[in-house]
Formats: C-alpha cells, sequence, structure tokens
C-alpha cells in the first residue's frame, strides 16, 4: 500500500537535498512559446525519417492546392450556367463535363495522396515515440544515481506519459494542421491575387481581425490550460499523498481536515478548468463567425465594385490575361467565387489558431523531455577493467573463458605495460571524506579496511553514515577526499561498471521485476542456467518456498512481488546476488524486514553466501553482526571504535552501551 | 451506471441543460446562414443589386452575431458544467474513499485510486463536455442540414441518399476495426509505464548488477509493442481522412454537375447558382456532423471504461459504520478478546486469526511475538475496529467495540501503524494530528518521551522543519519516532505499537519503553516487535504462531516452556553471552 518514495541513503536528515517541495508538484517549466525546443523537436524528426517525413509534407502541400481547386472550378461552373442561361445547355454541356472530369482526377489523387499521409504519420509518429521513449530511457539508466535520490519519481515518470503525449498531439495533428493551413493560405492568397486585388484587402481586414482574436482569446487559453495543468498537478500530488496515507488518516480520524483541503485543492482546479475550458470553447464560435461577417464585408464590397458602373474597377492579375490592362470591371463569377474562397480562407486560419494549446503544450511538454535528455551521465574515467584469468608459471594470464578466476586488468598509459592483478577482494577506505550536500560533511576522516574474505559490520545509530559507506564503495556517490583502493587500485580508475559487477549489493529495499522468479534469479548472471539459477536458490534457503508458489520456478512476479512477502523477496534478493557470485558482497540492513525465524533460513544462506568473500554488512542486530572479524561503530560520520565482538564488548563503550548497555538502563 | 455518475452533476445542471439549449440556437442560426448566402449570391448573380446586396448582408450580419453568441454562451456553460460536473465527481469520490474501512481500502491499490480520481475523471468531463455540446449539435445539424438541403435543392438533395450511407458505413467500419486494437493497445501502455516506474524505483540494483544495457534492451522490446499495436490501430484510423474526402468531393461533383444542368435547362427558375452554392455548405455541414457523430461514438467507448472504475469506487460501501446510538466514552484501557476468528475477506478460505481468548487489563504493558504471517497485525487491528471480526467478539473498556462511536473509539486507541506515513507539512503541523489544539510546551514534551526531541532541536528549523511527502527527509528511524509521538499526543488509554521500532536503534528504543513506563504508566501499551528486547520487559508476551496464540506469559515463563519463544530468544541472544 505505503509505496513511498525510497529514503535517499543520507545521513543527518538535514543533509538532504529538497526533492521538489510539495511532492507530485512537477516543475513546470516556463512555457509559452519556446521555439528553439520546437525547432530542435522537428530536427530530431527529420532525422529519424527524413525520407517519410518529406513524404508527407509533399502530400500536405499538393493536397492543400487540390484543396483550393474546388474554389476555382466552382468560378469555372458558375460561369459556365451564366454561360448556358443564355445558349441552352447543350452549349455547355460538354464544357462542364470536361471540369468535372478534370476534377475527378484531381481528386481521386488527393484522396489517395491523404490516405498515403495518414498512414505514413501514424508510422512517424508512433515510430518517433518510441524513438523518444527509448532515448530517454537510455539516457536516464546512465544518469547518476543522485538523480534518483533527488528527484520526485512520479515527475520522471510523467516524462514518459504526460510530456510524450503532447508530443503525440503536437506531430499528429498540432504540425500537420498548421501547416495544412498555411499552405492553403498562401494559394489562396496566390488565387485572390489573380482574381481580385480589392477584394482581397478585404479579407486581409478579417485576417487582421482573427490574428487578433487568436492573440487574446487564443493566448489567455493557453494561460488557463497551462494554469489547469498546474492544479491538476497539484490535485494528483494531493490526492496522491493522502491515498497512500489512508490508513493513518483512519486511525487518526481525520477524516475531515483532509476533506476540507481536499476541497480547496478541488476548486482551484475547478475555476482553472472552467476557465481554461471556457476560452476553448468560445474560440470556435468567434472566428466562425467572423468568418460569416467577413463574407458579408466580401459580398457588400463585390456588390460595390459591380454595380459602380465602372467607376470603380477591380485590380487584378486575371485583367492582364482578359482585358490586356491590369484594371477592368470586376465580373459577377469572380464574386461568387471569392465569397467561397474567403470562407475557406478564414476556415484555415480557424484550423491553424485551434492548434496554439497543444503547441503551447508540447513545447512545456518536450522541454522537459530535452531536459532529460540533456542530462549528463554518470561520468566514468575508469580503465582497469575485469577479465577472466588464469595463472601459468605462478603468472596471471589473461582468457577468454570463464576460468572461475578473475584479475583487474591495468594498462599503465605511461610506458604502455598492462599489469594484472588477481582479484581477492581487498578493500581498503584511506581518510575518506564525504558529503551528499556541498558544506554539510556525511562522513569524517573514515578508514578501514577488510582483507579478502573478512566480514566486516557497521554499526551505529540511524543517520550515523553506514549506508553511506556501502554507497561510496560502488560509487553510486563519489568521495570527496581521501582514497578508496580495492585490491590495491584506486577505484577511481576502475571502470564503473566492472567494479560493481566485482560487488554484490543486497539492499534494505528490496526490488523485483516483472517476469518469473527464475528470471528474477538470473537478474544477477544473465547467461546462468535454470540449474546455476535453482543452485544459488537453494544456497539462499529460497527454493523451499519457490517450490510451494503456485507454478514454481516459472511464477510470474508482478508489481515489485507484491505476491510475496517480505521475507520471500528478500531471500529472492540474495539468491540474485548468490547467482552473480561476486568476491564482494554489501548487505544493507539485508535482514532487518525479516521476522526471526525466517531470519534463521536468511542467517544460514548468507553464511553460505558469505563463504571466502569480503562482506560489508550493516544490520541492528546482534545476531548478524556476532560473527562479524571487525566491527565499525559510527557515529555522526566517524568511526569511534572498532574492533571483534569480544574486544568491543571488554571496551564497555558505545557498541556495549547500544547492545548491552539498552538493558543496563533499568 | 450512468445514473450514478450523472447524480454527481447536482448545482450544474442548469448549465448543463443551458448548454444544449444555446446549442439548438446556434444550429439553427448556422442552417440559415447558408440560406441567406444563397439569397446574397443570387443578388449579386442578378447584377448587384445593391439594396438587396445590403438587405441580406446586414441580415446575415445579425445571424452571425446571435449565432456567435449562442456559440459563445454554450462553450461557456459547458465549461462550467463539465468542470463543475469534475469537480463533484472527484468530490464525491475523495469523500467516499473517506469513509472507507481498511478493507475496502485493500481491495483497491493506492495507485489506481488515484488514477479513478485523476485521469478517470478527466476523461468523463471531456465525454461530458463532448455530450452537451457535440452529442446535441452534430444529430440536430444533420437534420436541419439535410431538410434545408432538400427545401434548397429539391431534387439535388437525392445525391445525399448514396453519400451518406457510404461515409456511415465507412466510419462505422472503421470503428468496429479499430476498437479492439486500441483496447489491447491500452494495455501493452500499461505495461510499458509499469516498467519505466520499475527502473526508476530499482535503479540501484540495476546499477549494482550492471544490468543498464539489459535493461535498455528489453524496455525495447516492451515500447516497439506498444509502438507496433498503436500503429497498427492508427492506421486503421487512417481510412477516415480520405473516406470522409470521398464523400465530400463526389458530393460536390454530382451536386455541381446536376445543378448546373438543372440550373440551365430550368432557365434559373427550377434552382440557381445561390442554390448551388448552399447546396455546397449544406453537404459540407451533413459529412461533418456524420464525422462528428463517429468521434462521439468513439470518445464515449474510451470514456466507459473511466466511468465504469468511478462507479466501482462509487458503489462500494463501508462495511464498518456506526451504529445507532452508539457508545462514545471509553471507560478504561483493558481489553477481551474472546473466541475471535478473523479472515479478510468473506470468501477467503483461510482464517488469518483463529479462536482468539485474551485478557488484558487497563495500563498493563504486552508484547506480541511471532513470525511473518502469525497475524499479529491482524491482531491488534481489531483492536480500534480497523476490520471487523469474523467471529467472537473484541470488548475495549467492557464494551464490544462495534458498540462504540469509531471516532470515540479510535480517539481512545491510538495505533503506530507498521506501513506509517508522514505528510509533507512542518513537524509541528504532522505531529498536531494527534492533537490539533496541543501547544508548544505539550508536543515538545512528547518528543521527549518519544526520543524524538534529541534530532529534532538538531534540524535548524526544529519544530518547523518541513516534512517532504512520504516523510522521504527523515531516516526511517526518525520516521518511526515522529509516527510514535503523533499517536502519543492523542493521550489514548490504549497505545498500539506495530513494530514500530525496527528502524530505531536498541539504545533509543529501550529509551522509548523506559519512557512509557515512567510517563504514561496508566495506558495499555501493546507492542509488536522482532526483537526480543523490546518486549522482555513487557507485563505479559503473547506468542503467535500461525493465527493461533501459542502461549502467553512473562519472559522467564516463556523461556522456560515456549518452543518458538526460546528459538527466537536464542537466535538473537546466544546463550552465555554478554547480556544477562
Amino acid at each position: 500500500m505505503n509505496k513511498n518514495r525510497p529514503m535517499p541513503p543520507m545521513g543527518k536528515s538535514g543533509s538532504v537535498p529538497p526533492a521538489g517541495k510539495g511532492g507530485a508538484m512537477p516543475p513546470k517549466g516556463p512555457p509559452p512559446m519556446n521555439f528553439k525546443v520546437l525547432k530542435r523537436l522537428i530536427s530530431l524528426l527529420f532525422k529519424d525519417y527524413p525520407g517519410k517525413i518529406c513524404v508527407i509534407f509533399a502530400c500536405i502541400i499538393i493536397n492543400a492546392i487540390i484543396g483550393v481547386t474546388p474554389a476555382v472550378y466552382i468560378e469555372t461552373i458558375t460561369s459556365y450556367i451564366l454561360v448556358g442561361l443564355e445558349n441552352g445547355w447543350d452549349a455547355v454541356k460538354s464544357d462542364v463535363l470536361s471540369s468535372v472530369l478534370i476534377m475527378l482526377c484531381l481528386f481521386a489523387v488527393g484522396i489517395s495522396l491523404a490516405y498515403l499521409q495518414a498512414r505514413l504519420m501514424a508510422i512517424v509518429t508512433q515510430g518517433f515515440l518510441d524513438n523518444m521513449r527509448k532515448r530517454m530511457f537510455n539516457n536516464m539508466q546512465t544518469l547518476p544515481v543522485k538523480y534518483f535520490d533527488t528527484n520526485n519519481h512520479g515527475d520522471i515518470m510523467s516524462y514518459y506519459t504526460n510530456d510524450t503525449d503532447t508530443l503525440r498531439q503536437l506531430i499528429s495533428q498540432g504540425i500537420p494542421s498548421i501547416f495544412s493551413a498555411a499552405i492553403t493560405i498562401v494559394v489562396l492568397l496566390a488565387v485572390m491575387i489573380y482574381y481580385s486585388v480589392s477584394l482581397m484587402v478585404v479579407v486581409f481586414i478579417g485576417v487582421f481581425a482573427m490574428m487578433n482574436v487568436t492573440k487574446k482569446v487564443g493566448g489567455n487559453s493557453a494561460k488557463f490550460f497551462m494554469r489547469q495543468q498546474k492544479s491538476m498537478a497539484k490535485t494528483e500530488g494531493f490526492v496522491e499523498e493522502m491515498m497512500n496515507g489512508q490508513k493513518v488518516i483512519q486511525v487518526f480520524c481525520h477524516e475531515d481536515e483532509v476533506k476540507k483541503e481536499f476541497d480547496e485543492v478541488n476548486e482551484q482546479l475547478f475555476k482553472d478548468a472552467e476557465s481554461a475550458n471556457r476560452f476553448a470553447n468560445i474560440f470556435g464560435p468567434i472566428m466562425n463567425n467572423i468568418g460569416n461577417i467577413l463574407y458579408v464585408l466580401t459580398a457588400f464590397v463585390g456588390g460595390l465594385l459591380i454595380t459602380s458602373d465602372g467607376k470603380l474597377l477591380n485590380v487584378s492579375l486575371e485583367n492582364i490575361f482578359t482585358a490586356g490592362s491590369i484594371v477592368a470591371p470586376l465580373s459577377i463569377a469572380v464574386v461568387a467565387s471569392f465569397v467561397g474562397m474567403t470562407k475557406q480562407f478564414t476556415g484555415s486560419v480557424n484550423q491553424a489558431s485551434q492548434q496554439i494549446n497543444s503547441i503551447a503544450m508540447a513545447m512545456a511538454g518536450a522541454g522537459r523531455i530535452f531536459e532529460i535528455l540533456d542530462r549528463i551521465p554518470e561520468t566514468d574515467n575508469g580503465y582497469v577493467s575485469i577479465v577472466n584469468c588464469r595463472m601459468e608459471n605462478g603468472e596471471i594470464v589473461e582468457c577468454e573463458e570463464r576460468t572461475g578466476m578473475w584479475a583487474w586488468k591495468h594498462p599503465h598509459s605511461a610506458d604502455g605495460t598492462v599489469t594484472y592483478t588477481q582479484i581477492k577482494g581487498d578493500i581498503v577506505l584511506d581518510d575518506v571524506d564525504f558529503a551528499y550536500e556541498e558544506g554539510k560533511p556525511v562522513l569524517h576522516n573514515v578508514s578501514l579496511y577488510a582483507k579478502p574474505g573478512q566480514k566486516v559490520a557497521f554499526v551505529g545509530a540511524t543517520g550515523a553514515g553506514k549506508t553511506t559507506i556501502t554507497n561510496l564503495i560502488n560509487r553510486f556517490y563519489d568521495i570527496a577526499d581521501g582514497k578508496i583502493r580495492y585490491d590495491g587500485i584506486n577505484i577511481n580508475k576502475i571502470k564503473k561498471a566492472d567494479l560493481r559487477k566485482s560487488l554484490g549489493v543486497i539492499l534494505q529495499d528490496t526490488n523485483l521485476f516483472t517476469g518469473t522468479v527464475m528470471e528474477n534469479i538470473r537478474y544477477g548472471k544473465l547467461d546462468a542456467t535454470d540449474e546455476e539459477c535453482i543452485k544459488a536458490a537453494k544456497l539462499a534457503n529460497a527454493h523451499d518456498f519457490i517450490t510451494r508458489l503456485p507454478e514454481g520456478y516459472n511464477t510470474p512476479l508482478t508489481s515489485n512481488g507484491a505476491n510475496l512477502s517480505q521475507g520471500q523477496r528478500q531471500l529472492l534478493s540474495i539468491a540474485r546476488a548468490a547467482v552473480a557470485d561476486p568476491p564482494v558482497m554489501i548487505m544493507d540492513e539485508a535482514t532487518s524486514s525479516i521476522d526471526t525465524r525466517t531470519e534463521l533460513l536468511v542467517q544460514r544462506g548468507m553464511d553460505a553466501l558469505m563463504e571466502g568473500r569480503t562482506v560489508f554488512v550493516i544490520a541492528h542486530r546482534l545476531s548478524t553482526v556476532r560473527n562479524s572479524d571487525a566491527i565499525m561503530v559510527l557515529d555522526h560520520g566517524r568511526i569511534i571504535e572498532r574492533g571483534n565482538h569480544e574486544d568491543l564488548i571488554a571496551q564497555k563503550g558505545t557498541y556495549y552501551s547500544l547492545y548491552t548497555g539498552a538493558f543496563e538502563l533499568e | 451506471m450512468l445514473k450514478k455518475l450523472a447524480r454527481s452533476v447536482r448545482e450544474y445542471k442548469k448549465p448543463a441543460i443551458l448548454t444544449p439549449v444555446f446549442m439548438i440556437g446556434e444550429v439553427t442560426c448556422e442552417c440559415i446562414i447558408p440560406m441567406i448566402t444563397a439569397k446574397l449570391i443570387n443578388s449579386i448573380e442578378a447584377g448587384c443589386e445593391m439594396n438587396m446586396i445590403v438587405k441580406y448582408g446586414l441580415l446575415l450580419f445579425v445571424m452571425a452575431l446571435v449565432s456567435l453568441s449562442f456559440g459563445a454562451l454554450a462553450g461557456m456553460t459547458a465549461a462550467t458544467a463539465s468542470a463543475g460536473f469534475a469537480k463533484n465527481l472527484r468530490h464525491d469520490l475523495f469523500y467516499k474513499v473517506q469513509t472507507f474501512s481498511f478493507s475496502n481500502i485493500d481491495r483497491f491499490s493506492t495507485s489506481s485510486l488515484v488514477t479513478r480520481l485523476t485521469t478517470d475523471v478527466n476523461n468523463v468531463q471531456m465525454a461530458f463536455m463532448m455530450i452537451i455540446r457535440i452529442t446535441v449539435r452534430a444529430p440536430l445539424m444533420l437534420v436541419f442540414s439535410s431538410v434545408m438541403a432538400v427545401f434548397v435543392g429539391k431534387k439535388l438533395a437525392f445525391v445525399f441518399v448514396a453519400i451518406i450511407p457510404f461515409l456511415a458505413t465507412a466510419l462505422g467500419l472503421v470503428i468496429y476495426k479499430a476498437m479492439p486494437v486500441f483496447k489491447g493497445a491500452f494495455k501493452k501502455y500499461d505495461g510499458l509505464n509499469n516498467s519505466i516506474q520499475e527502473n526508476i524505483k530499482g535503479i540501484r540494483v540495476v546499477k549494482s548488477f550492471v544490468r543498464e544495457e539489459h535493461e535498455i534492451k528489453k524496455f525495447g522490446v516492451v515500447s516497439e509493442a506498444v509502438r507496433n499495436d498503436f500503429t497498427k490501430a492508427e492506421k486503421i484510423l487512417a481510412f477516415n481522412g480520405p473516406a470522409m474526402q470521398t464523400s465530400m468531393y463526389s458530393g460536390m461533383l454530382l451536386i455541381s454537375y446536376f445543378a448546373a444542368k438543372l440550373i440551365v435547362s430550368s432557365g434559373g427558375t427550377y434552382l440557381n447558382v445561390g442554390a448551388l452554392s448552399s447546396m455546397l455548405t449544406y453537404s459540407m455541414q451533413i459529412l461533418m456532423s456524420l464525422m462528428m457523430v463517429s468521434m462521439i461514438f468513439v470518445m464515449l467507448t474510451m470514456a466507459m471504461a473511466s466511468a465504469k472504475r468511478i462507479v466501482e469506487v462509487l458503489d462500494e460501501t463501508s462495511d464498518i459504520t456506526n451504529k445507532e446510538n452508539a457508545v462514545c466514552d471509553v471507560k478504561d484501557g483493558s481489553i477481551e478478546f474472546s473466541d475471535v476468528s478473523f479472515k479478510y475477506s468473506a470468501n477467503a478460505e483461510k482464517y488469518a486469526l483463529s479462536d482468539i481468548n485474551l485478557k488484558i487489563a487497563s495500563g498493563q504493558t504486552v508484547g506480541i511475538i511471532g513470525g511473518t504471517g502469525s497475524s499479529k497485525t491482524s491482531l491488534i487491528q481489531l483492536i480500534s475496529r480497523l476490520y471487523d471480526v469474523s467471529q467472537g467478539s473484541v470488548k475495549v473498556g467492557g464494551v464490544d467495540v462495534r458498540d462504540y462511536d469509531i471516532t470515540a473509539l479510535r480517539n481512545q486507541v491510538s495505533v503506530v501503524l507498521q506501513k506509517n506515513v508522514l505528510f509533507s507539512g512542518t513537524i509541528n503541523e504532522n505531529l498536531r494530528w494527534g492533537d490539533a489544539e496541543a501547544d508548544e510546551d505539550e508536543i515538545k514534551r512528547i518528543c521527549e518521551l518519544s526520543q524524538a526531541s534529541e534530532f529534532i532541536e538538531r534540524f535548524p528549523d526544529k519544530y518547523e522543519t518541513y516534512i517532504e511527502q512520504g516523510g522521504a527527509n527523515v531516516s526511517g528511524g526518525q520516521k518511526q519516532r515522529l509516527c510514535i509521538a503523533r499517536a502519543l499526543l492523542k493521550k489514548p488509554k490504549i497505545l498500539i505499537l506495530d513494530d514500530s521500532t525496527s528502524a530505531v536503534d536498541t539504545k533509543t528504543d529501550a529509551l522509548i519503553r523506559k519512557a512509557f513506563r515512567e510517563e504514561i504508566p496508566d495506558t495499555t501499551k501493546i507492542i509488536i516487535a522482532q526483537r526480543i528486547a523490546s518486549v522482555q520487559d513487557a507485563d505479559m508476551i503473547v506468542v503467535l504462531d500461525n493465527g493461533c496464540i501459542s502461549d502467553v506469559g512473562t519472559h522467564d515463563e516463556l523461556l522456560t516452556r515456549s518452543e518458538i519463544y526460546k528459538e527466537v530468544y536464542y537466535s538473537q541472544n546466544k546463550a552465555g553471552d554478554s547480556n544477562e
């Protein structure tokens, strides 16, 4: 139920960087028009589908032009009708028929292209979304752990859901609509100039009015939509928090207070949603009727021009061909088709301006997506790597096949030589300082060593820095000062991937993945056979309960193994580490959530797992630390006592009071 | 189901009804406008009689303004009605959830409740707006335009008889084919989100095992599956546009050809040029409204799923409710279980607890020990009636818990849950959940009791320190201590700690118990723990095994006779070791 964000592995709570105040409120970037983002998005789109995009745009252009031809066609037909009214049907029948046939061909082309365009669009849109998701995911995987510790997980999720969805809108509808409208407008303008410049001036006045309305109403609409998004995020965050804490609310009979708070956020969302939708809804009628009014104006001016009896002449290119002069009286057929074009023209402007919200939202969404794409991956300057090796005449020789023996391959740039060091699991921390946040040190002068095969236990109050030390060994975080050496090699020189491969980790929070039990165990070593996995499960004492599951090793696990108990999940994570078979193990309070009886099982499994490995273990329990070769007692980021259990008990210091002093208090 | 939803419209009924009314006005205007346009064109054709142009122009202008007003009004009322409906739905859902008992909550997962309150409500809101705007508009437009087309175009209107069935069939087929594909695709999309979430949460595991490449490959497969399904669905949808265009263009060619013929052969008496232009407009309007009808259909089918999920919550009835004349006064902190059996749902096969008989006197300290699945948590949840017993009875202060007013009972029985939550807000705000009126001294005193003051004082903002959602910026042990303080502030007669000190170190744990003993001796304290040390000094320790009480006694008694207790004890404290 309680799916809290995982705790950042911080020391003192004061040192935690804030993870987005107020929880689920995503950092909505500065909206509206960020054209740089749009440009980048379009160039990415071109990069992914250069050919298809060109074809799509060609289709749009041709279709937009074909879309204008009906206006010309109607003008032609009307003039035939006028001729026909004087000379009879037979005189114009063939002309009419041939016009119809020409249009039929044009339309056939248009319809086929429209279908082609829609199909290609489906491929491009979904393909591009797929590519963007993969791009984001690929980059996300390279980001340092710190990113995940300091960012709200819900916010990261919304990059993939909400923000990606705004892209879909933009690509499949926004861009094509606007492009098509733009082409239509240009073509119509050309046709209008051809027929009558005078009437076009009237249309221009109308367009100017529409632009103003778009700017005003559309701008407001976009603004309110942004506000609505924000309120929505706030409501969502509130609801999520309360649903998570629903049981606590009940226990404290706090329902009424929570209801009151909810009503406030809900009311705000209502207001913002209402305004946003109002503006969006009245936009259509306004634009539509400006079109109607423009229609009247055109007809009126056209009428004036015609009835002026040659006092007012029409300026047009057509006149050059027909009358030999740029000015000539206006024909009735021109006025008739012109009013039609006016409608189409305003329709196109309308169509383009309807897309304003989708563009504004897509730009904000794309901005956030680029933000995660641009995040700098975890740096890795390591050059020492792990290789399989075998001993020949007392020398380590690198080899391809798995020998069960590994070595660090250490190339020296100075003289071009390569040295091999056998991996034993010898770890040394030398005077290590560390801070999650500048100026708030969490570890001070920590020095310790673990010889191969030794077990080192960290003990101390919560926040003493135990987890932090383990975070440093596998380089989830980098140390500020001092050195950590692995088999004598500074871990900064080791490739991060190879370093982590050599360290097995069992974390406090078990995370299992969707898939079967077997697949989850195999996560430790992808090429492990079923036998190896079962062997590991037996070692971890997990085999028993797994065979009792409905489908044994093939039982599917969903939502982090919700169908298993905490202890069972823990056992699986131990099996997973066991199959990886690393020389060094780090266990972070690995057994604290298992009840003592299950822990006995786990303990035996762990003892088997620890056999012959260097182990760092963090646990509150005496039984876990008792067998350790060395115990480090930490307090506020410093090691204050060290030794084995007997030594420390004899010292009667903090360790003594931590574990026995509690009882002495009585 | 729709009736149930409609109940949430409430005070927004007026705008919800006004919208279609305004819509009728707008549609009427929109259908009359082409007719006036025809007259206007005819006036132009007739040699541009200026007075006619001015007359029809003005009329058209007025109609445009009227249409605009109706349209704008409908738009505004629709916005109010739909946003208001959504608000009420969220309100009803949220309030409903507040009445849920634990078992109701268990039935819905947290994330599914959040989705229902957000995404699902949004979908229904959009659909609702569609219904009140377009569902009236489109059919009305279809009918009006058809009538007008017959009126203006006479014989010409027969063209529509051919085109409308064609388009309707085409659109219907597209929907029929595409819907199932979409449904499948959405399911895969959920899987995609799940896999992302898993990765974000489990990033430490991914990185520890150096499985970035593996995860990227896995994600690629899922993402591509989503892409393929959606592409397939959208390719089917790709027939929509061309079908529309085919109808539109063929309508236009047919109308223009026959109109030309009719006008010319009748000498402009049966039909005229103006009629031709308005016929073209009507044909557009008819086809557009057909298109809209098909769109509504798709939208509604999609919203249906959301509506169903919302109603599921609204229909859920809480199984724990107050009795009439409920007892409001809890006399003391004594507890008695008699013959209690309990299972989580009526159709569960196994009882979580069976045949529990237990008597706890007021002021006693009781420890509960047992393995996972031994139902320790189930046992204590019955005391504050978070769940109801299946058989038998639980009495607090001598009265059956089912006879108490729930609030009164829970105010006296304070449970610190195992999976506990802090809320975003300051420490003070969080603690005052226990007692809204508590003053600073009181809060300080309680925090000293729960050993929380030590770290709170170290924060720069002390009690005003802001706690992130879920308590993300305090450690596990600190969180537990804050939760204990919050429960203590209620000054309950019974205090229950459900494994609430597991992340607290032993020393602090002991200090907390010491404070309990000295400061709140009259409160009954029940402590569930994994550590024997946490319960060792209790007046009575209950050993649970597999839902049954295996033994009850003091530490020394149990050590001599309970195998389970001994086993746990010796695993934690090797015999002969230091802590005698």
